[in-house]
């Protein structure tokens, strides 16, 4: 889910128009705009946008040049 | 971008099917793939991952699902303190419906306890700061990602100052056990889909004795369909190669040194302890007990009540079917004595359980 307002160790997060609200007890540095993997009314990870991106660059790779990505 | 329907694109699941496909293309025999996380056990029904793979690849599913690990006793447990005057159970939707030796949190529900389900142990919190004349009781009932969320719960009504709250515990590890059916020589585990919620709290490093001294592959994989497809072809890539490596697939959630901040307030709370698994049998250190300064938010420790003898179903096959020996419909109570509308084990309650999974999509 997406950060759209933080309060405190409190942030507010979305997807798909649902919000719920979410601690930040377990994350350091996260800001609105970020991705964060929500459990139990916890924030327990903060998404690695870089990382998301390279692994749907090999996918593209994949589908562009029908070669297996190693 | 939302990170989600991205991992979903069927043209990509065809080309990956293809890489799975040459991976396995000299491989003699059949692969043992196990996955050990309910939320893969759901999404390999939910996308009929098994019938795309190649015959050579075979998924099984282990002991991932917490509510189906956890023994009956813990819910006769449950049950002794529901019946306890002046208190509410406050729990996560899946437990309520497990069938304990005699009764069910469900069944005391109609009876008149007071049992509600909460979508987060913080609620439970909220939920006995408003009813402070009642002991609240949370069952605290999960693998690493769901015991730090319960260890913050804690933490929180400490701070708050919160005197009613009570979890019973029964939250376990998850490398213990995937150890022990790894050395299974009547299971024959070739390789590991590794859970992804739980490796981001721990980390891909908790795998590495596995690996090491097991000589099993582990991936550490997501759960979207690509990332399963992703998955299954590293964990096949290594398993023709003869290696022995952890990976991870999952990499824009799981690092390899996990959240050191959740596994700290974790172990804040909670100390290791042994544990028994339904199935499996007791598993030293595998378990997560509440450290001594804390017991004062321990229900088993705080709240004494009588348990009835724990007596299990007969000809229950839950125990089987979460080692990955049995297939739900090798149970004889598959869907005929045993299905969701009237469960006999705990496989065929939980939304992550293997029996439920095959209910709903299995064929």
């Amino acid at each position: 889910m997406q950060v759209v307002s933080i309060d405190n160790e409190t942030a507010v997060c979305e997807i798909d128009g649902v919000r719920r609200e979410a601690s930040l007890m377990m994350v350091d540095g996260v800001g609105v705009g970020d991705f964060v993997l929500i459990h139990a009314g916890f924030a327990i990870e903060k998404l690695d946008e870089a990382d998301a991106q390279e692994t749907l660059r090999l996918f593209r790779e994949l589908l562009d040049q029908g070669v297996v990505p190693e | 971008m939302r990170y989600t329907a991205e991992f979903r694109n069927p043209e990509v699941a065809q080309k990956l099917l293809e890489s799975i496909r040459a991976a396995v293309a000299g491989y003699a025999g059949t692969m043992t793939l196990m996955e050990v996380c309910g939320t893969h056990t759901m999404a390999i029904y939910q996308h009929g991952i098994r019938s795309l793979l190649p015959e050579s690849i075979r998924l099984i599913s282990g002991p991932g699902c917490p509510v189906c690990v956890t023994p009956v006793d813990y819910v006769d447990h449950a049950v002794a303190l529901a019946r306890r005057p002046g208190t509410i159970i406050a729990t996560f939707g899946d437990m309520v419906r497990v069938p304990g030796s005699s009764s069910s949190l469900l069944h005391e529900k109609a009876r008149g306890a007071d049992v509600r389900v909460v979508y987060s142990p913080l609620d439970a919190v909220a939920l006995a700061q408003k009813n402070a004349e009642q002991a609240v009781v949370f069952l605290g009932v999960g693998f690493e990602t769901t015991a730090p969320t319960i260890a913050g719960s804690i933490i929180e009504a400490k701070r708050r100052g919160v005197g009613n709250y009570f979890v019973l515990g029964a939250h376990k590890t998850i490398p213990g056990p995937m150890a022990i059916l790894a050395d299974d020589p009547e299971l024959k585990v070739d390789g590991y889909l590794c859970p992804a919620h739980v490796s981001a709290i721990i980390g891909a490093e908790a795998y590495e004795p596995l690996a090491r001294d097991h000589q099993v592959p582990c991936v550490v994989t997501g759960f979207e369909p690509l990332d399963m497809l992703q998955g299954v072809a590293m964990l096949a890539r290594q398993v023709v190669a003869g290696e022995a490596k952890v990976e991870i697939q999952y990499s824009r959630i799981v690092k390899r040194e996990g959240n050191a901040k959740a596994r700290a307030i974790l172990y804040e709370v909670f100390e290791p302890c042994d544990a028994r698994w339904r199935g499996i049998g007791v598993i030293p250190g595998s378990g997560l007990g509440i450290r001594e300064a804390y017991a004062a938010f321990d229900a088993a420790r705080q709240l004494p009540v009588v348990v009835e003898k724990p007596r299990e179903h007969q000809g229950c096959l839950c125990g089987e079917i979460l080692k990955g020996k049995v297939t739900p419909k090798e149970c004889p109570l598959f869907r005929t004595a045993c299905t969701p509308e009237k469960p006999v084990g705990a496989c065929m309650v939980s939304s992550e359980g293997t029996c439920a999974a095959e209910y709903k999509y299995g064929t």
